[in-house]
Order: C-alpha cells, then structure tokens, then sequence
C-alpha cells in the first residue's frame, strides 16, 4: 500500500487507488470489516438461494440423469436426475441450522462451566476439570455416535451429539482466562479501589472473556457442521431423504470411480467454503475486538 | 497511623522467609523510606501493607483497625510496573478515572497529556502510563501511598518533576508515603527517615 501512494496524479493507477481509500479499503481495518461483511453476505445467500431455487430440483427427473454441469444444471444432476445445486444449497441451510444451534450450545455450556471452574472454588474446578479430561479422552467421533445413536439420530440428535462433545476445549479457554484475569494486577487494584466483585467481573473481566466467547463460537461452528456432516455420511445422522451435505458426499462416494466427480467436489467445495468463511469471520473479529489491533 | 506489627512472610509452610518480623509505622504525612538490596523483600513488605498479600505472621493496622477487606482500601500501592496495573482493553480515560476524578490542575503537574485519554495502554510507554497510574491513586480516600519503585522507569527530568507533584499532593493533603527504592540518593532527599530491611 506504501508503495502505491507514491503513484503520480494521471497515472492509472490513481483511479482505483482513490477508489480503494473511498471504501476504506487503505487501512487494514477497512479490509477485515469487508472481509467480514462479505462472510455475512455469504451466510445470508444460502438461504435465500434456496429459497429462490424452491425445491423443484428435489424431485428425481429420469430424463436428465448423471448431467455433468452445463448452464442447466450448475452443479449437475445425480443418478435419480436431481439438480445438484438445489440440493447442495439445501444441504447448506441444514447445515447452517444445524451448526448454529449446536455450537450456540457448545459454547455457553462451555462459558458456564469455565466460569464456574476458575471463581466457584477448588471442588468445582476439580469436577470440571474432571469432565473436561473425560470428554477430552474419548475418541471424539466415538462420543458423536454414541449420543447421536442414543437420542435416536436425526437432525436432533446431530445437534445434542455435537452441542455434548465439543464445550470442553472452550471450557479450558475460558477458564484459564478467568484464573490469569483473577490474579491480574489490574482486577486486584480494581478491588483495592472499592469495588465489588461483580462489578469488577462485568467492568474488567467481561471485555476479555467476550471476544474469547464470541470466536469459541464462531470457529465452533465449522465444527459442527463438518460433524453433522460425518454423522450423515456414517449414516447415524440425518434420515437419507433430507438433502444435507453429508449425505450428498456419501452417496457421491459410490460414483467416485465412475467418473461422476461432480456429485461429490462441488458439494464438498461449497461445504469447504462455507466453513472457511467462519473461519475467515472469526479471525478477524478477535483482530478488531483486540486494541492491539483494532486501530491499524 | 499505618502500622505493621510483626509481619512475616513466606511461600509455603516450610519456605523460607522473605520477610521477617517487621515493624513498621507511617504517621500521617510522613514520608518514609524503605531501602534494601535486590531479593530483600521490599516489595513483599510493600504488598502487604497495600493488601495484596495476607501475612503469614502479624498483622497490618490502619489507625488501630485492621486493613478493611472491602471498600475503598486507604492504603493505596503504585507498583514498579504500570503497564500491569492498567487494563488493556480500556481507553485510558477510563483507567484514569476508574477511584476518582482526577482534577485537570493535578493532570497538569504530572504532565498527562490530553492527548493520551484515548488511547489504550499498549499505545503509550511504561513512564507514561506510570503517571496516570499515579494520578489514579491520588484520590481523596487514599491516606497512605505504598510507592514501589515509582520512577524507575522514567528520565531524571521527569522524575524529580513527578515526586515534586505527588510530595505537594500528599503534604497538602497529609498523606503518609513508604518509598521503596533501591536508590540512596532518591530516599535521602524525599524522606525524613528510611528503615533497611
């Protein structure tokens, strides 16, 4: 960016300069707030496509069967003559549904008892910690299928399995936080200054725990959503008549070698690219949320 | 009168002691010097006395009273290092007026520009910090100031400046200081007695 100020007036290159400063995209503030803004956008065109698609390309059309993508069928038809993309974006809402309740769950559960831990004394952190070591060395997609199993499967018990399995790792985050902030200088002269502490947990200990909160639970999300999608594939998720994405990757599996690649990489690519935009979204949310950052 | 009657202290049941049966008063408006070399315990002494630590012997008083547990502590420490003792997540003007309104006359005399208030603490250096830090504790509750290498950090300049402000704050307002330093020549001209530990 320094290098380009240095363009000289009537140069070509000054036009679009201008233009990048209008849109405050010259700081890298500017850029992390568009990057973020068009993560959003991404997340609300998901559902409005498949609102916009409807869902006449569920139904099977023998006619157009194994269609490789044309203007038609973006993303191709599968082996029943169902448009690929209208299925996919289906897929997607799901999974976004899916992953929003089940890392919303995740991580309050996990604010709870990370909290709970690190202020409510020694017996509950030894029962926390406790927990945590538990979940933390069973095989994760053991754990998922259990619960998923035992609540009977579907999009409900995708949403438990996932929701039960994956507080513990923001419940060390957050605790820890809370044990470093507890013994921080400035929470201590805050309590020498007269306050209470309550209000020393809400004045200086909520800026901090906020952003580790809030990035739990966006990078949380992914997660879940690849998960719901491995439960599908594994066939302990969601009934195969729902259009999901792990279950579109899994029925592509039988035709990988007969050369219908698309039924499984463009479903998989927009899975990929939905999560690394909360990926993308969480990265800088915690780099605007942190002054040491926030101002560049 | 601040008072510490006995005080000892040590990590562990068995460690050793950093500090050992110190007696130790500050009238009101005295100022008084602790020196002692590095690992001396000069600033396990000045943390008990500010409240931060328990003693594992005796006990510290305020005017006869033990050091209250909540509330508004009179006793008010300014440690060695005011990039700790600030929040980072909050403007400073914020931190600044976290006990008190510090009145524009008193920001003048420590040299705290306006400019710095809205900014956050990464944003400025440790001798800078050092003076809001200062201005903070100065409110009207404070009774006692525990000055824990105070100007360390900061050029001779602006150091004997800061001292003249907070030497004129707290003779005004007869407040009693404990000056630890390691620094002989600092504690011969502010105080009017120093203890070595």
């Amino acid at each position: 960016m320094r290098a380009a100020r240095t363009v000289f007036p009537g140069s070509p290159g000054l036009a679009g300069l201008r233009l990048a400063e209008a849109l405050g995209l010259g700081s890298r503030r500017g850029r992390w707030l568009w990057a973020m803004g068009i993560c959003l956008a991404v997340f609300a065109a998901v559902p409005v496509l498949a609102w916009l698609l409807g869902d006449a390309g569920l139904e099977p059309d023998l006619l157009a069967r194994n269609q490789p993508p044309s203007l038609g069928h973006l993303f191709g038809t599968d082996s029943l003559g169902r448009d690929m993309l209208s299925r996919t974006v289906h897929g997607l809402v799901l999974s976004l549904r899916v992953g929003l309740l089940a890392a919303a769950a995740s991580s309050v559960l996990a604010l709870v008892l990370g909290v709970a831990s690190a202020s409510l004394g020694r017996a509950a952190d030894g029962v926390v910690s406790w927990l945590v070591d538990i979940f933390m060395t069973v095989p994760h997609m053991v754990l998922l299928i259990l619960i998923s199993f035992a609540v009977g499967g579907g999009a409900r018990g995708v949403v438990i399995a996932v929701a039960l399995t994956h507080w513990p790792a923001l419940t060390r985050v957050i605790r820890a936080e809370v044990l470093q902030l507890r013994g921080a200088l400035y929470v201590q002269t805050a309590r020498r200054f007269g306050q209470g502490p309550l209000a020393v947990a809400a004045t200086h200990m909520l800026p901090h725990l906020l952003p580790q909160f809030l990035i739990g639970l966006i990078l949380l999300f992914p997660h879940a959503i690849l998960h719901e999608a491995a439960l599908s594939f594994l066939g302990v998720g969601l009934s195969p008549h729902t259009p999901a994405v792990g279950i579109l990757l899994a029925e592509s599996m039988r035709h990988l070698s007969t050369g219908y690649w698309w039924l499984g990489i463009l479903p998989g690519a927009a899975l990929l690219a939905l999560v690394k935009c909360f990926d993308i979204l969480g990265y800088n949310l915690d780099r605007l949320l942190d002054p040491k950052t926030s101002q560049e | 009168m601040l008072e510490a009657r006995g005080v000892g202290h040590r990590h562990g049941r068995n460690g050793p002691w950093v500090v050992r049966e110190v007696d130790l008063t500050v009238a009101p408006g005295e100022v008084v010097g602790l020196f002692g070399p590095s690992g001396a315990g000069k600033t396990t002494l000045g943390n008990i006395l500010g409240g931060y630590l328990a003693p594992e012997a005796g006990a510290v008083f305020v005017d006869g009273a033990p050091l209250p547990r909540r509330g508004y502590l009179p006793v008010q420490c300014i440690h060695q290092h005011p990039e700790l003792a600030v929040n980072p997540r909050w403007p400073l003007s914020r931190t600044l007026r976290e006990a008190w309104s510090p009145p524009e006359a008193l920001l003048g005399a420590l040299g705290i520009l306006p400019g710095w208030l809205g900014r956050y603490p990464h944003e400025l250096s440790g001798g800078e910090l050092q003076r809001l830090v200062v201005a903070r504790a100065l409110g009207p509750k404070t009774r006692y100031l525990v000055a824990d290498e105070m100007t360390v950090m900061l050029d001779a300049l602006t150091q004997a400046r800061l001292w003249r402000t907070v030497m004129d704050h707290c003779r005004e307002r007869g407040v009693g200081m404990l000056v630890i330093s390691h620094d002989v020549a600092l504690l011969s001209r502010v105080c009017s007695r120093t203890i070595s530990l």
